[in-house]
């Protein structure tokens, strides 16, 4: 049986998403109950605040209180080369189709600092496809997305990147791709030749164009079953029939919309071919 | 749909103790049960294989959005947080806490907010006191604090992290706790 403090809980959570979204237009009502909840209960530690109601409070009357709730709300933990036999099996299986297209167009959908981003470049350069690639890397959060733009990642997280780029079959030495200054590796600027980084929400924004490769890794994990099938079906409709889809290692298509218009590439690595 | 759930959170020697945990559980154990077992982040899915050898119940590491389903176990994949929800288990890849993802913290925390008393937490073996502000939450909501007896644990810290701070309902050996389980869970 649930507990008053947790039944009272979930009303003030969702009272406090409603109003964000009815004050500011941000809709966060489609996101998974526990991990939003999670989150706001560190807002209201962090904002010092007695609890939700007051921090509702607050942010209806402060829009700079909204700048850090909406950067608390949304997750930008990411790395590169996440899952290097994920990667391994992007170069075995993915990179053969590419090959195949004379223009490529690919989607990381929810980038975050874009690491995924500068990781399949990185790939792609290698298998010497990164110059007919054009590359859309898209997150909800505008300040992430600068951050992805600037390409500057902390130089002490580069052993444990050096590491997995070494697992995912990488082919050089990992540091000529960047250069080390105070605490960053500025990743060399040509690797974003061909990529755009843009603001974009999955939630409420439109198809931003035709895809053959989607990235869309660990981003609907935080989304409901009712929202992650709306966004099954805007990445369904951006890709190209025979296009891929790359999902996250704990993630599935079992109960999305499109499930039967999918075939699997590496059903272990979340790799899916539309063929419907 | 049950109204328990048993979350059980172990680290340093928690392969033997979660073995010997499964085996005692019955074929028609009535309720759900999530673990989080903290382990190297590219560890690969033979957990799951090598529990499933000993365990009535069928042993798979979540995937996002499983159905919660009684008599079934899951297990936190490694890397991904584990939380529950009132039907479905969510993950994700927040920064760890306490250096650990998966968070024992979370995965209980959790189900404290979305099973409240029908919570049973065990804490196992363990070398960090992660678990112990989850256990908190979980008493606070009502449920039920289960520890490994310290004396008897690979590494007592777990365990006595929990103890210490009051938290435990029972404090037994592990070849007692199948037992505790399911007196409780059928009631």
């Amino acid at each position: 049986m649930i507990d008053t403090a947790s039944e009272l809980e979930a009303v003030h959570v969702k009272l406090f998403l409603e109003s964000l979204f009815l004050r500011y237009g941000y809709d966060f009502r489609g996101y998974a109950y526990p991990s939003i909840r999670r989150r706001i209960l560190r807002l209201v530690m962090l904002e010092e605040v007695t609890g939700i109601p007051e921090l509702q409070a607050r942010v209806l009357k402060e829009p700079a209180c909204l700048e850090r709730v909406l950067h608390s709300l949304t997750i930008h933990v990411t790395a590169m080369f996440r899952d290097p036999e994920f990667f391994e099996q992007v170069r075995a299986k993915v990179v053969p189709v590419l090959r195949t297209y004379p223009f490529v167009r690919i989607w990381v959908a929810g980038c975050a600092s874009g690491e995924e981003v500068y990781s399949l470049a990185i790939l792609l350069h290698e298998e010497d496809l990164y110059q007919r690639c054009r590359m859309y890397g898209t997150d909800i959060s505008e300040s992430v997305v600068q951050k992805a733009k600037a390409g500057i990642f902390p130089l002490a997280a580069m052993k444990d990147y050096t590491s997995n780029y070494i697992r995912a079959g990488g082919k050089e030495d990992f540091s000529k791709y960047y250069t080390a200054s105070g605490g960053g590796a500025t990743f060399r600027p040509w690797l974003r030749d061909n990529v755009v980084f843009a603001q974009h929400n999955l939630v409420t924004d439109g198809s931003p164009n035709e895809f053959t490769l989607i990235f869309c890794r660990n981003v609907m994990i935080y989304f409901t079953g009712d929202l992650q099938a709306r966004v099954h079906t805007l990445l369904y409709s951006s890709l190209v029939r025979l296009g891929v889809l790359a999902l996250g290692r704990r993630e599935s298509l079992r109960f999305t919309p499109h499930e039967h218009e999918y075939e699997g590439i590496d059903s272990k690595q979340r790799l899916f071919k539309k063929v419907g | 749909m049950s109204k328990h759930i048993v979350v059980v959170g172990t680290s340093l020697g928690g392969l033997n103790a979660l073995t010997i945990l499964l085996a005692g559980l019955p074929r028609d154990f009535p309720a759900p049960i999530a673990i989080a077992q903290h382990r190297t982040r590219d560890a690969d899915s033979s957990l799951a294989e090598l529990l499933q050898r000993q365990s009535a119940l069928p042993v798979v590491e979540a995937d996002d959005k499983t159905p919660i389903e009684a008599g079934r176990v899951y297990l936190a994949p490694p890397d991904y947080h584990l939380l529950v929800g009132a039907e479905e288990l969510s993950l994700s890849t927040e920064a760890p806490v306490s250096h650990a993802r998966p968070s024992i913290d979370v995965l209980f925390d959790s189900a404290a907010s979305s099973f409240g008393t029908g919570v049973i937490a065990v804490i196992l073996t363990g070398a960090s006191e992660d678990g112990a502000q989850g256990a908190a939450v979980v008493k606070r909501r009502g449920g039920r604090v289960i520890v490994q007896d310290p004396n008897e644990a690979e590494s007592a810290i777990m365990p006595l992290a929990v103890v210490n701070r009051k938290l435990a309902d029972a404090v037994l050996p592990l070849r007692a706790i199948p037992l505790e389980l399911q007196q409780i869970a059928r009631r």
